[in-house]
């Protein structure tokens, strides 16, 4: 028996239904499913590994794509084909070896004085990268600021500190002044 | 029968504790300058209150107990090994002050392991320590490596013989010049050169890299400092790996064997004998030494595939094999990366190499390469002995700048040392295994920290327990004075106690 059902005036077989779910699936699992994906990676990328994960698993890591989140301290090591960035996620430091047009994106490089960018890069993990002599790093494909540096609030006078300094001067200056009374 | 130390000899030890302190008061102001310069404000605030507290315990010390008299054996190892405890506890105001160190305990541990040039540390957000700071870690090393108290030496005393005890004190058995004093001079003489010639080619290498001039040269000279002392520490937390340079690595290479030296050599090869580094036992067994090591981390890290290509393993393998064999501890790859990836047999080739180190009346930590010639010439001859007829006569003899016949006393004392590292070496590791950390690992860490190192495969790090802290503090000391100084302070406090 073919059950037939009303839709709009026109009557549509059993066969039929499922003849347009199947296009339906297809439509979603083979085109509006990649196409989502390929959007959504343009813009978002996937969960960030940390350096002692890839530190203590470098092996199973060895030659994936990672997204690696952190910020930038130190130098920015500009070299004849690209330039040495190294992240630090405050669990530990990675090197990161960049194009140069990826360089461009970072503003601030953390020390005492500054807080660094805070990047999302993503690129291929090395164990023992060939190009670079068998150093653990990143070779970064892309690179998203996520946060942007600035100077640090470290600047302002510990006013504790200069009251002890105060005292222990004043200490110092009595105990040398013994001294000279002591000697004579 | 135990006597009880008399006023009189606490009255000569303070005298010449308080010297050393006042120096380490002195040396404190060049950070606080740095930090001045740099503009690091609070830095220079914990650099001055650092001086001045070294400066007002040293001054009241020489104030109270000041002494005319000069010390004898028991008074200057006694002094010898309270000063490295008492720069240990200053030099760790300033770095404690930081608010980089978790616990005043952790500064301890690190000021102990810059003054003994071991390179362990327990810092915390090290990129975002002040350059003054910095400077200060890399001084610390600069300074432990040619003996605290041979700064005292060269500046405050002028008595010979006094200065010859102290300068023994200090794990220093042979004179460079006629006098303990010029020899101190000549230590220095000779760190300043290679200072300005290590920091000169480093800054070179370091802006041909991409760094700016300024950072080229403060990271160049922290690095020389800690090479050629073979110390380990450096300004950002990947140490070595942190530059990604082959040049810069090589020349550490070069800088970390011109530490393991001995300054006798350095001499010799100063006044134009060089000859002398192909006949000297101490190079020839260092050469052989690390060649063996070599072999077993080439085995075990070809066997692995560790390391695929001829240059990864030059750059991963032979360096940290070189940094490992002259005590230095620099490291081009990740501490949990020795465990985790190393196999046993490359492992055990690193342990072997720090726990032997370089030569004496150098920088190294370390049993030393010559403590071991000693006890294969002795070994040999012993064998050679047995197997010669009774009448023979066999005589110990080797070249050493000059040639020497070994005495019994000479060969006694390498032995009890050896012995000695090796019961250190083993404590540390029962220790941390009690603790639950694997054998190997602890052993690894207690060779390092007893020989002065400063390598690690993780199990040295902020959150180790307090109890494990002070026995690597205590393990870093011992290994830098090599137990006669210290034991002979615990002789003093056990006959203050139990003495008449």
């Amino acid at each position: 028996m073919i059950k037939v059902s009303k839709c709009q005036g026109i009557k549509v077989s059993k066969t039929d239904i499922k003849i347009q779910d199947l296009f339906k699936n297809l439509f979603f699992y083979f085109i509006l499913l990649p196409f989502a994906f390929c959007i959504l990676n343009l813009n978002c990328y996937a969960q960030s590994i940390s350096s002692t994960e890839l530190i203590e698993n470098a092996k199973q890591y060895d030659g994936k794509t990672v997204t690696y989140t952190g910020e930038v301290v130190g130098e920015v090591m500009l070299r004849k084909t690209g330039a040495w960035v190294n992240i630090s996620d405050e669990e530990g430091v990675i090197g990161v070896w960049m194009p140069f047009e990826l360089i461009d994106e970072i503003a601030y490089k953390g020390d005492y004085k500054t807080i660094g960018d805070w990047i999302e890069i993503k690129g291929i993990f090395h164990r023992a990268c060939p190009e670079h002599g068998g150093d653990l790093d990143i070779h970064a494909q892309s690179l998203r600021k996520m946060k942007s540096g600035e100077p640090r609030e470290n600047m302002i006078i510990d006013q504790t500190k200069k009251k002890v300094l105060f005292w222990l001067l004043g200490v110092l200056c009595i105990v040398l002044i013994l001294r000279i009374f002591i000697r004579k | 029968m135990l006597l009880k130390p008399q006023i009189k000899d606490i009255k000569i030890t303070s005298f010449y504790l308080g010297r050393i302190i006042l120096g380490l008061g002195l040396v404190l102001i060049i950070p606080c300058l740095f930090a001045v310069l740099n503009q690091e404000i609070n830095p220079a605030l914990d650099f001055a209150i650092s001086s001045a507290i070294a400066l007002i315990a040293g001054f009241l010390l020489i104030t109270f107990c000041k002494s005319k008299e000069e010390l004898n054996w028991m008074q200057a190892m006694g002094m010898v090994s309270l000063s490295w405890i008492a720069a240990m506890f200053l030099g760790a105001i300033p770095l404690y002050l930081s608010g980089h160190w978790a616990s005043y305990l952790n500064a301890c541990f690190d000021a102990m392991s810059g003054f003994a040039t071991c390179g362990l540390t327990l810092v915390e957000d090290l990129a975002h320590l002040s350059r003054a700071h910095n400077l200060w870690r890399h001084l610390m090393m600069f300074v432990g490596g040619q003996g605290i108290v041979i700064i005292a030496l060269s500046l405050f005393v002028r008595s010979s013989s006094g200065a010859f005890k102290i300068y023994v004190g200090e794990a220093r058995e042979e004179k460079v010049m006629p006098s303990v004093i010029s020899t101190a001079r000549f230590i220095w003489l000779v760190s300043l050169v290679y200072l300005i010639l290590g920091t000169t080619t480093l800054a070179s290498i370091l802006t041909a890299e991409g760094f700016s001039l300024k950072s080229a040269i403060f990271h160049s000279s922290c690095i020389f400092m800690a090479a050629f002392d073979t110390g380990g520490f450096a300004p950002q937390s990947q140490n070595i790996a942190y530059y990604h340079s082959f040049a810069f690595e090589i020349t550490c290479m070069v800088l970390m064997i011109l530490g393991a030296l001995n300054f006798k050599l350095h001499y010799a090869l100063w006044s134009g004998n060089r000859r002398e580094i192909i006949r000297n036992i101490e190079t020839t067994t260092f050469f052989i030494t690390v060649m063996c090591a070599f072999l077993l981390v080439v085995i075990g890290l070809t066997k692995e595939g560790t390391y695929p290509a001829g240059l990864m393993l030059f750059r991963k393998g032979f360096f940290q094999l070189i940094s490992a064999h002259s005590g230095t501890g620099y490291m081009t790859i990740f501490a949990p990366q020795f465990i985790k990836e190393w196999p046993v047999f490359a492992i055990l080739g690193i342990i072997a190499a720090m726990g032997l180190g370089g030569a004496v009346c150098s920088t190294t930590g370390g049993i030393k390469v010559l403590r071991l010639s000693i006890f294969l010439k002795t070994l040999g001859n012993e064998i050679k002995k047995i197997m010669l007829p009774r009448s023979s006569v066999v005589t110990d003899k080797l070249h050493h700048v000059k040639d020497m016949v070994l005495d019994e006393r000479q060969v006694r004392m390498a032995l009890l040392i050896f012995l000695m590292y090796l019961g250190l070496y083993g404590i540390g590791a029962v220790f941390a295994s009690l603790y639950g950390f694997p054998f190997l690992a602890s052993l690894f860490e207690s060779v390092s920290a007893g020989a002065n190192v400063g390598l690690s495969c993780g199990i040295i790090n902020p959150s180790l327990p307090a109890l494990l802290k002070i026995i690597y503090i205590l393990q870093m000391w011992f290994g830098r004075l090599e137990f006669i100084a210290i034991f002979t302070l615990f002789g003093v406090l056990i006959a203050a106690v139990k003495g008449r």
